[in-house]
């Protein structure tokens, strides 16, 4: 065990994972010399070589091409893009081919590939270097999505994604890269996809939250534990495939629901675990599930980013809100 | 509409009689003929049965341009890897594919070489290195690359060799593929099938260059080449020189392989956008006929010939019967195979 950032977790699973399989190789833009935008690559093209790890020219369609044709081809690998804004490039690979080679291919092919790709606000660069436009592959069949909140969870989910065989994208948090540390496996371990975590136990509300909100909702949470409310709070950690029993079992204990996401509101990823309550939880609710999230805008520049963000405030003011009811 | 009808036609150059006496054992030059014969008569097929309604959905035909699937196929190791386009079928069967679950794929049967899943455009067979059809114009190039980077990494000496359009020529794709491939100096085998028509348009409207692939290698820091693509023994000693010279560890190529389609681009499409005296004029060099001169000028008997075309016909006949008895999916089936453990979302 060592107390490492989020960032140092990821880049331990990916020494572990070149490490205990040949078959592993790291692609992406400045990612062998430099270790990549946010430096998650540090120093594994000089211990694994040029082959395992190594520069792409800006070319997103063809990073996630080559990827693919590598998993189809039998290696493991694993792409970085540098930006969730400019995987958007790639989106053809990613829906038309990589989400759906295994279906088309009725099983012929396996898709054994993971793609990182750091995102959320928090670095002060507007649009493309801060959006959370999550929901747009959770709603892609054949794709898996995992969003870590904790550095035990980055390290276990990507060791988890690398050895799936089916295609994993990687959304890590840019704002808790280095502002969360703790006690991390130092050894070979996953993290399962798919359930949620339970963060924290509670009878009477829920804030459901992933990603970089975790860290407000957290918060949140301590500032109405203060109050003398039980809080539970969920990293819903997988989008795809969602924990729907895991979402439903919370609030049939809780009777009260806030969903927290930096994204946009309209068709963003609350929407449907509002849905899954709805579906399975609807007689156990006490009040209206509450949605705090980013406002239906551009993410904006550094100056206006605290007016954007959801805040502790925000998320207090509506669990309170249906506390009262 | 605009009448593309009235452009000057592109006419194709006459064949190089000298193709005749290029050093290619008579034994490959009759399996290259069965192949063609394969392709063609199997398509000719498959448009019976799209007029029948039996095969659902689209099809993009071939027909006249086999020579390149087949002269590739001729030289290509049973290991080496093919991506291919929605217009796939020839690439398919020139890598072996078996008739029957290939036809009944393009009828979307359960017996189909991807149990109906996949369809005429996306014609794969793992096992034959056909590393499958692909309908996004560009894309598979890219795809291509990482196959050819596995080959490169394992040592495996395969070779990949990833067929597209003129049209594609113009998409971001093509040159992140090319660009990359030349970077890595992977062993992989671009050809453009140059059948100078992107759809309905013709390609010189829509292209900065006279030849769309062959202009732009320069960029790419390859050579330059430009091949007959009706001529199967042109494209066969093109094909085996860049694939050769990949499995050495030469690096890609890039090859324009400048053909026709007797048909439309797709299903019932009448392709009334051409000239006249271009359609005629290329219907005279259709590869197969040509092909056939060629063979009994070199002493193959006539009754030969006729008896890979008989051999053929009755292939095609035993395909179709294979296809038409399949059944159809069932409903299940389409929440099958989208993850890995065989369902379409996960457990709950
Ligand atoms: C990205 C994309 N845009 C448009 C299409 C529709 N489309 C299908 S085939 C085709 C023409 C391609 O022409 P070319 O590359 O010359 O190939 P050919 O059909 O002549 O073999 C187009 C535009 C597509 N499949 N993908
Ligand atoms: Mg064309």
């Amino acid at each position: 065990m060592s107390v490492v950032t989020l960032a140092q977790a990821l880049n331990g699973g990916l020494d572990l994972a070149l490490e205990k399989d040949p078959n592993v190789v790291l692609l992406g833009e400045d990612i062998g010399r430099t270790g990549g935008v946010f430096r998650i690559t540090d120093g594994l093209r000089e211990k694994y070589g040029e082959d395992r790890v190594f520069d792409t020219p800006v070319a997103e369609s063809g990073i996630v091409g080559a990827a693919l044709g590598m998993a189809i081809a039998g290696l493991k690998p694993v792409a970085e893009i540098q930006f969730l804004g400019f995987s958007y490039p790639a989106y053809d690979q990613i829906i038309n081919h990589v989400a759906r080679m295994r279906n088309r291919s009725a099983h012929r092919f396996t898709v054994p590939m993971v793609i990182r790709i750091p995102f959320g606000g928090g670095i002060g660069a507007a649009e493309h270097h801060s959006e959370s436009t999550e929901s747009i592959y959770a709603h892609v069949p054949g794709l898996k999505v995992v969003v870590p909140s904790t550095p035990a969870d980055a390290k276990g989910l990507l060791l988890a994604a690398i050895e799936d065989p089916d295609p994993v994208l990687l959304l890590e948090p840019i704002r808790l890269y280095r502002a969360v540390k703790e006690e991390v496996d130092e050894g070979d371990y996953t993290t399962p996809i798919g359930p949620i975590r339970v963060e924290r136990s509670g009878d009477d509300i829920t804030l459901f939250s992933w990603g970089a909100m975790m860290k407000e909702t957290r918060a949140a949470a301590a500032v109405l534990e203060d109050d003398g409310v039980s809080v539970e709070v969920i990293d819903i950690r997988t989008l795809s495939p969602l924990d729907r029993d895991g979402i439903a079992a919370s609030v049939e204990k809780t009777g009260r629901a806030v969903i927290i996401h930096e994204a946009p509101l309209t068709a963003g990823f609350g929407g449907e675990i509002a849905a899954v309550l709805a579906e399975r939880a609807l007689y156990s609710l006490k009040a209206p599930v509450r949605r705090v999230t980013g406002w239906d805008t551009v993410f904006p520049l550094k100056r206006s980013e605290s007016h954007y963000l959801p805040g502790v405030d925000r998320i207090v003011h509506a669990a309170r809100d249906i506390l009262e009811g | 509409m605009y009448d593309y009808s009235s452009r000057p036609s592109r006419l194709p150059l006459p064949v190089d009689e000298r193709m005749a006496s290029a050093d290619i054992d008579l034994g490959q030059r009759k399996s290259i003929y069965r192949s063609l014969q394969e392709l063609r008569q199997f398509e000719k097929r498959a448009h019976d049965l799209f007029l029948q309604n039996l095969v659902k959905g689209t099809t993009h035909l071939s027909l006249g341009m086999e020579a390149v699937a087949a002269g590739f196929g001729a030289a290509m190791r049973p290991d080496d890897y093919t991506f291919a386009t929605y217009r796939g079928h020839a690439h398919a069967l020139a890598r072996g594919m078996e008739m029957g679950p290939a036809m009944a794929e393009l009828l979307g049967r359960s017996n189909g070489v991807l149990g109906g899943k996949g369809g005429s455009m996306h014609l794969t067979d793992v096992s034959r290195g056909m590393m499958g059809s692909y309908a996004i114009i560009g894309a598979h190039l890219c795809i291509a690359n990482g196959a050819a980077w596995s080959a490169q990494m394992r040592g495996s000496g395969q070779v990949t060799v990833c067929f597209f359009g003129d049209g594609t020529t113009n998409i971001g794709a093509f040159h992140e593929a090319l660009n990359m491939a030349k970077v890595w100096q992977l062993p992989v085998v671009f050809v453009c099938e140059n059948n100078l028509y992107m759809e309905y348009t013709p390609i010189d409207l829509i292209t900065a260059v006279p030849h769309p692939a062959a202009d732009r290698a320069a960029s790419y820091g390859l050579e330059s080449v430009i091949v007959d693509g009706n001529d199967p023994d042109a494209v066969y000693l093109a094909a085996g020189k860049a694939i050769g010279r990949a499995r050495e560890g030469g690096g890609p190529a890039l090859i324009e392989a400048t053909t026709y389609r007797t048909g439309g681009h797709s299903r019932a499409d009448p392709a009334k956008y051409r000239p006249l005296e271009e359609v005629e004029a290329w219907a005279q060099r259709d590869p197969i006929p040509m092909y056939h001169a060629r063979l009994l000028g070199l002493g193959v008997a006539e009754g030969e010939l006729s008896s890979i075309e008989r051999d053929v016909a009755a292939d095609v006949d035993a395909a179709t019967e294979f296809a038409k008895a399949g059944e159809e999916p069932t409903g299940e089936a389409l929440l099958t195979e989208v993850y890995a453990d065989g369902s379409s979302r996960w457990r709950n």
